[in-house]
Order: structure tokens, then sequence, then C-alpha cells
């Protein structure tokens, strides 16, 4: 059989601060963005589906922290992403795009407004290019201070409001996408009302050196599990949403992936970030491609850089995502398809292993989001 | 009487005979985790030995099984279209993969035994 063994790499691999309580709690660890990190604990169905129906928690202390202080930080951020930061208000947070001058993304990241500075996280597999990129972008006049000192823990699904709040009562009156500061165990932490599994949930920035008493302290609530990177995977991928490096890189465009929603009216009318001029081109005439989400009809998986064919057996695109989706029940992808074939309910085919396996583009979502209201 | 042997891609025969049945291990279907889906030779397919006899997709990955021997499929196992799952609970019981003909019992030397296999794998 094939694929038994790990991904193995002469770089030695790092440790989140966690890595004592993974092995403990029987993780599988895997490398992943040079990181050691657990792919699964009980399995990826059961913590998908504990994820979907109570709370799971996730390790992403690999996931890179930063704050940016400066003249104007707004809007010296503005010219490197096409999100509007000068319109969000202290204690706000906003998912936007690092764009390169092609158009293309560079990395997706989530940024905080504080009183006076503002909160970047970013992905683990770009963060040094990433803080980089923003420091020599920026100049001499901005201070970028990378918190390599911070861990990230991600509190999903539908009881993490009731579990969090029963630590800190003022987590219940969060509104999605806001920031604040809570002390849980007698932790301070910065806490944001997001996620990446389309369920309710906290993110939650905590120091490297309390983060595995917080770890604990939340595990022992009942409604609270581990979760892997597994099932992380395949709750981002129902809900929808884009992983950086499968279904958005620095060859698609933030049009083409469907992600028109994070450019606001001011910014589509001032532009100023890179690639601006692609990007509401794009905007004004439509991409010649569009990211779609994906239905094979039967049971064998689409996996990523899957051949989509039409009818005629001639290719309109490629899966960027693909696998099974434990909530779904079946498989579920997405992908890139010529524009001609994006609306849902267009019939595809997927070649997979030989032979085209039926299915169609549907509509995102696979899962509704739950995101609090 | 049916003798076991394992391969090194984690592979188990069971020969009776002049036929070989053949699954993944215990060992294999914990590393894949949850198995979603088994897409199964046709029976009357040739095999060459190391050639994808089946291909077990976990929700990570798809990986291939090797057939172990030169020979036919002669029998599947059609449990596996409704319930995959069996590869994880099973493995070495009802959730096989496939039957196939032996066509050279020399094809099965250098095999280990369930000693020499869980001593190659917990290695």
């Amino acid at each position: 059989m094939s694929n038994t063994k790990p991904d193995t790499n002469d770089a030695p691999l790092k440790q989140t601060p966690l890595a004592a309580l993974h092995q403990e709690l029987g993780a599988r660890m895997v490398p992943f963005t040079g990181y050691n990190m657990p792919v699964q604990y009980q399995g990826i169905i059961a913590e998908h589906t504990h994820t979907r129906t109570q709370a799971g928690l996730f390790d992403v202390s690999h996931m890179g922290q930063a704050i940016l202080h400066g003249p104007d930080i707004e809007k010296a951020l503005e010219t490197l992403v096409p999100g509007d930061i000068a319109g969000l208000a202290e204690g706000r947070v906003r998912y936007t795009l690092l764009t390169n001058d092609a158009g293309g993304v560079l990395d997706d990241l989530m940024v905080t407004r504080h009183e006076d500075h503002l909160f970047l996280i970013v992905n683990a597999a770009c963060k040094d290019a990433d803080f980089a990129h923003i420091s020599a972008q920026l100049g001499k006049a901005y201070t970028l201070e990378i918190k390599a000192d911070l861990a990230l823990l991600a509190l999903q699904g539908p009881a993490a409001v009731t579990v969090l709040s029963r630590l800190a009562p003022e987590a219940a009156q969060m509104s999605f996408m806001s920031a604040q500061t809570l002390v849980l165990g007698g932790i301070e932490c910065d806490v944001t009302r997001s996620g990446y599994t389309g369920e309710d949930g906290f993110e939650i920035s905590v120091s490297a050196s309390r983060v595995e008493r917080l770890a604990r302290r939340l595990l022992d609530e009942p409604e609270v599990a581990p979760i892997g990177l597994g099932a992380r995977d395949s709750l981002r991928l129902e809900a929808g949403l884009c992983l950086y490096g499968s279904d958005i890189d620095t060859v698609t465009t933030p049009i083409e992936a469907g992600l028109n929603w994070t450019i606001s009216k001011r910014r589509r009318t001032e532009g100023g970030f890179p690639g601006a001029d692609i990007i509401l081109q794009q905007l004004a005439e439509g991409p010649q491609r569009k990211r779609v989400g994906l239905k094979p009809e039967g049971k064998a998986p689409a996996r990523a850089h899957t051949e989509i064919t039409d009818s005629a057996g001639k290719k309109i695109g490629e899966v960027t995502s693909g696998g099974f989706g434990p909530s779904v029940g079946g498989p579920v992808a997405m992908g890139y398809v010529e524009t001609a074939h994006a609306k849902p309910g267009t019939p595809v085919n997927f070649q997979v292993r030989g032979k085209a396996l039926p299915g169609e583009v549907v509509a995102l979502p696979f899962v509704p989001h739950q995101y609090f209201k | 009487m049916a003798e076991l042997k394992f391969t090194e891609e984690h592979e188990w025969v069971r020969v009776e005979g002049t036929t070989a049945t053949v699954g993944i291990s215990d060992f294999a279907q914990e590393q894949l985790g949850d198995v979603v889906f088994i897409e199964l030779p046709d029976v009357g397919k040739a095999l060459k030995k190391g050639d994808e006899g089946a291909v077990v997709e976990s929700v990570k990955a798809a990986s291939e099984v090797f057939s172990p021997v030169n020979g036919e499929i002669t029998e599947v196992n059609e449990a596996l279209n409704d319930e995959p799952g069996l590869v994880n609970s099973d493995p070495m019981g009802n959730g096989w993969f496939f039957k196939i003909t032996i066509a050279d019992a020399a094809d099965l030397d250098g095999m280990m035994d369930e000693a020499a296999y869980k001593a190659f794998a917990e290695g």
C-alpha cells in the first residue's frame, strides 16, 4: 500500500507550545508547514462531527501573529490589501488579502483594529514572506512586531459560546468578527469571534507560556474535544472557505476566487492596492474562470489537481480542494472552472484514475454557516 | 490450511490453495484513518505483482493497494461499497479487498509472517 509513511524532510520540525499536550492526548503528529502538528486525535470524522455538534479546540499556534504600528496605519496597510481597513472600527476584525502587482494573492489574513495599532494573523506557510513583504513595502516609519511569544487557539462549534461564557460571561455578547480582551481562567487573552469552520466560535490569542494551562482548562469542559488539522480541513471545505496555497495563490485573483465581497465600494472606486488595475478590470468585466463548489455524484472523492472536463471531454478546469465531507456524507470539492461552466447545476466530469466521474457545479457553502448574528 | 503473510506495503495475503485474499493490516488502516471509499478491481482482471489492485480513500488521501502476485481477480468484497469503514473496524476479516489466483507460488517468497511483520511495522 502506498502513502503509509509520513513525508520526511531534512529540516528539524518546529513545535507549538502544546506539543506535550498533543502527545498526552494521543494525537497523530504530522509535518505541516515546518511544524509538527496534530492531524487527528480520535479520528477525523468523529472530530469533524464533534465540532459541528458541540465544541472543538484547535491548536493553530503555527500561524503568524504580529502587531503593526506607525503613522496613519490603516491607510498604510491599505496600500498592500484591497480590504477596507480605514473603515474598520476599533475592536472589529476583517478578512483581507495581501495582493501582488499581477492581481494574485500573496496570502489571506485577519486584521483587527486596536486603538493604536493593527493586529495581523497570517498563514504559517507564508508568515516569513508576509512579514518581510509588509516591512519592506511600508518602510522604516512602520514597525512590525512579530509576536512569536503568542500561541493561538480556536474554539469552534455551537457550544463554543456556552463554554467560553462559562469562563468569561462577556463572550456571549461579542458580535461576529469582533475582538475583545477576556480573562479566561485567570489568563488574559485577545479573543475574536471568528473561525475557519463555518460554525460559531472564537479564536484566542494567548501567551505561549500560558496556552497549555488555558487549553487544559477548556478541555475540562464537557462539550470540548481536541480537534486536529484533518477535521479543520474538512470543516473549512464544507464551509466553502479558501485554503491558501490550494484554492488561492499568487496566480489566482480575488475576483476569480469569488472574494469580491472583501473589496468595499470605496476601495473599488479608489483602488490603490497592488494589482488594482487587473482586479478592478476583472470586477467590471467578469473573470475568465471562477472558483466554484463541486459535487461528485458517486462516492469517490475528487482530490486537488483532478482535471475537470465538460460533457464533450474538453478540459474546463481543475479541482483545488477535494475530499470527503463528513457532514455532507459524501465527496465535496471546490475548484476553478471557465466562467461559462460556473453556474450551479452545470454538469461536469472529474478525471479520476483514467475514468470520467460525473458531478455538478454547486453553490457554496456545502453546509450553511452558523455565524453568530 | 490458510497461511497468512504480509508485505512491506502493509498488505496481508491469506493463501488458500491457489487463491490469495488481500487486505491491509491493522497498522495500515490506523495510519490511513477513516476510510470513506474503495475502488475495487473488476473480476477477471489480470494483474502483475506490484500492479495497482485497489485504491483506498481515507478522508485525507488516496492510497494504492498493490497486487502481491501475478494472477487474475476472482472475487471482490462488494460489502465495502456500502460500508467502507469495515476496513477500519475489521481490517483482517470483513475488510478484505479482493481475491486473486496465484499463478506462481514463488511470488509469495520473501513475504513476512505475522511475527516478522509486527516487528517491521513497529520498527
